[in-house]
This record gives C-alpha cells, sequence and structure tokens, in this order.
C-alpha cells in the first residue's frame, strides 16, 4: 500500500477523461436534451392548439348542420303546402268540370224532354184529331175547327 | 491455490503489479536468481519489499491499466451515444446514457448554483468512471489474477509468487486520493477564481470564529487560520479515504472468504457480492454529490 507516482498518473487520467466529456460527450447530449424538451413543449402546445381547434370546427361543423336541418325542414314544408295547394286546386277544378258536366247534362236532358214533350204533343193532338176525326166522320171541318183543334192541342 | 498459506494467498492479492526504479547497488532475487544492480534501474518490482523501496518513482500498472482502461471503454461508449444523440427519439444504449447524464444533471442543478461548464461533465466522469473501477469486485477475485499469473509464468519466465495483480483500481488507495486531490485543487482553483486570493484568505482567517473590531480578528485569526485549513484539508483526505476503505474491505472480504473456502467461496461470495453491489453504486455516488458539494461551496459566498 504504497504511496508513488500512480497520483500522478492516475490524475492525468482522471484530467484527460474529464476534458474529453466536458469537449465531446457532455455537450452534444445536453443539446439534443434540451432541444428535444423545447421540441416537446411545442408539440404540447400545439397538441391544445390542435384540440382547440378541433372544437372550434366541431362547433360550427353542429351549426352547419344545424342550418342544413332547419333549411331541409323548411323546404319540406313548403312542398308540403304547395302539394296541398295543388290537391285543393285539383279538387276545386275537378268538382266545377263536374258541375259543368252535370249541368250540361241536365240542359242536355232537359232539351231531350221538352223535345219528347213537343213531339208527343204533336203525335197526341194528331191522334186526337184522327180520333176525333173518326168519331165525327168528316163533320168536322178541318179548316172551321182549326182554332179548337189548336186550342186542344196546346191544353195537351 | 496460488499461495501456500492462506496469510500469503492474502498477502498476495493485496499486491499491486509495480514497475518503479530501484537504486543503484540494490540487491534482490528475481525471476530466480540473485543480482545486484549496477545503475538506478527501472523495473517490475519482484515483491512487496521491492515495491516498496522503489519510493515514490514507481507505478502500480494494474491499476492504471484498469483505471485507464475503463475510462477509456467508458468515453468511449459516451462518445458514442454523444455522436447519436438528437432530439429524436433515443433508443437502447443512448436512452441509458441519457438517463445518467439527466441523473447527474439534477444532482448538480440542486446543488451547484453557480455557473461552470467543467462541473457537470466532471461529476459525470467521477460517478461513471468510479462505478465501473467498483464493478471491477463483483468479478470473482481470482479469475483475472490467475489469468496474468499463467501468462507470465508461461510466456515471460516470472515466478508464480511475483506476478502481483489486482483489478479493483479503487482499493489503491493512490488511485482515490489522487481523484480527491484533483478534486481539491478545483476546489481551490473555483475559490479563488471567484472569491480571489483575498476573499479567499479572508474565508480562512476570519471564520468560524468571528470579531467585530480589529483587534479581535487579529486575535481569532491564529486560531480560525488552523481550523479553517484543517478543514479544507480533510476535505479531499476524507473523500479519498472513504472510498478507498470501502472498497478496500469489500474487497477484504472477497479475499478472505477465497483464502477460507477455496472452490467453495461463491456460497459466501454471492450474498456479499449482491449486498456489495449497493456499496459500490452509493460509493460512487457519495463520491460524486461531495465533489459538487465541495465545488459549490468554493463557488458561493458563506
Amino acid at each position: 500500500m504504497n504511496i508513488n507516482a500512480t497520483l500522478i498518473g492516475q490524475a492525468i487520467w482522471f484530467a484527460l477523461f474529464v476534458f474529453f466529456c466536458m469537449k465531446f460527450v457532455w455537450p452534444p447530449i445536453s443539446r439534443a436534451l434540451d432541444e428535444r424538451k423545447q421540441k416537446i413543449a411545442e408539440g404540447l402546445s400545439a397538441a391544445d392548439r390542435a384540440e382547440r381547434d378541433l372544437e372550434l370546427a366541431q362547433e360550427k361543423a353542429s351549426a352547419n348542420l344545424k342550418d342544413a336541418k332547419d333549411k331541409a325542414s323548411e323546404i319540406i314544408e313548403q312542398a308540403n303546402r304547395r302539394a296541398n295547394q295543388i290537391v285543393e286546386e285539383a279538387k276545386d277544378q275537378a268538382r266545377t268540370e263536374g258541375e259543368r258536366l252535370i249541368a250540361k247534362a241536365q240542359s242536355e236532358i232537359d232539351q231531350e224532354i221538352n223535345r219528347a214533350r213537343e213531339e208527343l204533343r204533336k203525335e197526341v193532338s194528331a191522334l186526337a184529331l184522327s180520333g176525333a176525326e173518326k168519331v165525327l166522320a168528316r163533320e168536322v171541318n178541318r179548316d172551321s175547327h182549326k182554332q179548337l183543334l189548336d186550342e186542344l192541342a196546346a191544353q195537351l | 491455490m496460488a499461495a501456500s498459506s492462506a496469510s500469503e494467498y492474502i498477502k498476495h492479492h493485496l499486491g499491486n503489479l509495480t514497475y518503479g526504479q530501484l537504486p543503484a547497488g540494490y540487491e534482490r532475487t528475481c525471476h530466480g536468481h540473485d543480482q545486484t544492480l549496477n545503475d538506478a534501474t527501472w523495473t517490475f518490482a519482484c515483491n512487496a519489499q521491492e515495491a516498496s523501496d522503489m519510493g515514490f518513482a514507481a507505478f502500480h500498472v494494474d491499476s492504471l491499466a484498469w483505471s485507464g482502461g475503463l475510462g477509456i471503454l467508458m468515453c468511449f461508449l459516451f462518445w458514442l451515444m454523444a455522436r447519436k444523440a438528437s432530439a429524436g427519439t433515443p433508443s437502447g444504449m443512448l436512452n441509458f446514457v441519457e438517463m445518467i447524464i439527466e441523473f447527474i444533471d439534477t444532482q448538480v442543478r440542486d446543488s451547484f448554483h453557480g455557473k461552470s461548464k467543467l462541473i457537470a461533465p466532471l461529476s459525470l466522469v467521477i460517478f461513471c468512471w468510479v462505478f465501473l473501477m467498483n464493478l471491477m469486485d463483483l468479478i470473482p477475485v481470482d479469475w483475472v489474477p490467475l489469468t496474468f499469473q499463467w501468462i507470465m509464468t508461461t510466456f515471460f519466465g516470472w515466478s508464480a509468487h511475483e506476478a502481483y495483480f489486482r483489478i479493483v483500481p479503487t482499493t489503491d488507495p493512490n488511485i482515490t486520493m489522487s481523484m480527491s486531490i484533483c478534486v481539491f485543487f478545483l476546489v481551490v482553483f473555483y475559490s479563488i477564481k471567484v472569491k480571489g486570493v483575498g476573499g479567499f484568505m479572508a474565508e480562512l482567517s476570519f471564520k468560524p470564529f468571528e470579531a467585530k473590531g480589529p483587534l479581535g480578528k487579529i486575535i481569532l485569526l491564529p486560531i480560525n487560520l488552523v481550523l479553517e485549513t484543517i478543514s479544507l484539508l480533510s476535505k479531499p483526505v476524507s473523500l479519498g479515504l472513504r472510498l478507498f476503505g470501502n472498497m478496500y474491505a469489500g474487497e477484504f472480504v472477497f479475499i478472505l472468504v477465497a483464502a477460507m473456502m477455496g472452490t467453495w467461496q461463491a456460497v459466501a461470495a454471492w450474498p456479499w457480492a449482491v449486498f456489495h453491489i449497493l456499496v459500490i453504486t452509493l460509493q460512487a455516488f457519495i463520491f460524486m454529490v461531495l465533489t459538487i458539494v465541495y465545488m459549490s461551496m468554493a463557488v458561493e459566498e458563506h
């Protein structure tokens, strides 16, 4: 356990290693660590920002969605209204058309009735006349009894 | 077992491979023959007596080789990792190195409030290097020395008992004291750099006993100077001896166990090794923390 020049040798080793680490080991690694620290801090703040952005975007998206929904329901309502209106109009048209047709048919019927009645009257007066002619056997002068016969025909 | 008795075995395990200068006219028995040195000669010590006769002009080759080798390995690994280091995602070994660096950075920031480019890498080197050197303690005590012995006896014609080899540099007081003295010089250097020579001397002279007037100051100056100088000098001594003492004691237990139990040493050495992992890490950590504390005391006014 002698104390000797090993002291000096070890001191030289020590100085060499400390110098080496001071020059070539500590600075690059500690710089890398610092840079990474900064990078992580930036990353975290970016993540925060992104989260805020996301929130904003979500808000915007939901607002847009709501708008779209409102618009869609409005459009649907309008369409419904329009459809109802069309149906109503169609109904009205149908009703008036129907009424018109009915009225037309009625008037045709009335005309037919009148014509039939007219013909019938003529036939009945002719029949009555012929009957009366037969009954009276020429005693009736067509010309002299014409007024009477007309009155008869008018009463039928 | 290489040595004939347990005590010789233990002594052999506690001897360093020493390369140093033997004085002229030194009589020695080495590699199996007697010789008298004509001139002062640089050579490997053949026994403990020669190693101590070499005095200061000697190097513990094993301690220096292992500490240097481990330090180079550490620096090389750190350098590889430093080249890969980037702000991107780290992986594998780089993760581990970054973890260590972060840990040491926290330690330094916690106790050292000055600005210094030196203190953090200094702490890094101390912690990792001392840890690696301590870690050698966990290699079973005979593996490396016996391998060395085999190489030296087979290829270089040494006798088995001449081949000293220790692989735990921190069980060599030269190694630990050398580091603590370096730290001490740094402390003094930083004290003077920050406070100036006057401030440094004032700190030694006017504390811990303070007086108001100049007369009182002069009266208290000698006792203050003695106290403060002792406390200043005790720092490197305690720093170096603490690490040395702990590691030496741990190593000694391993050697004792090996000497007593031989082949069956693992039964006792394994539990001790498990416990020793704690000591190894703790001592490296303590050495680093105390270094930081001493440095911060040097820089701060108090």
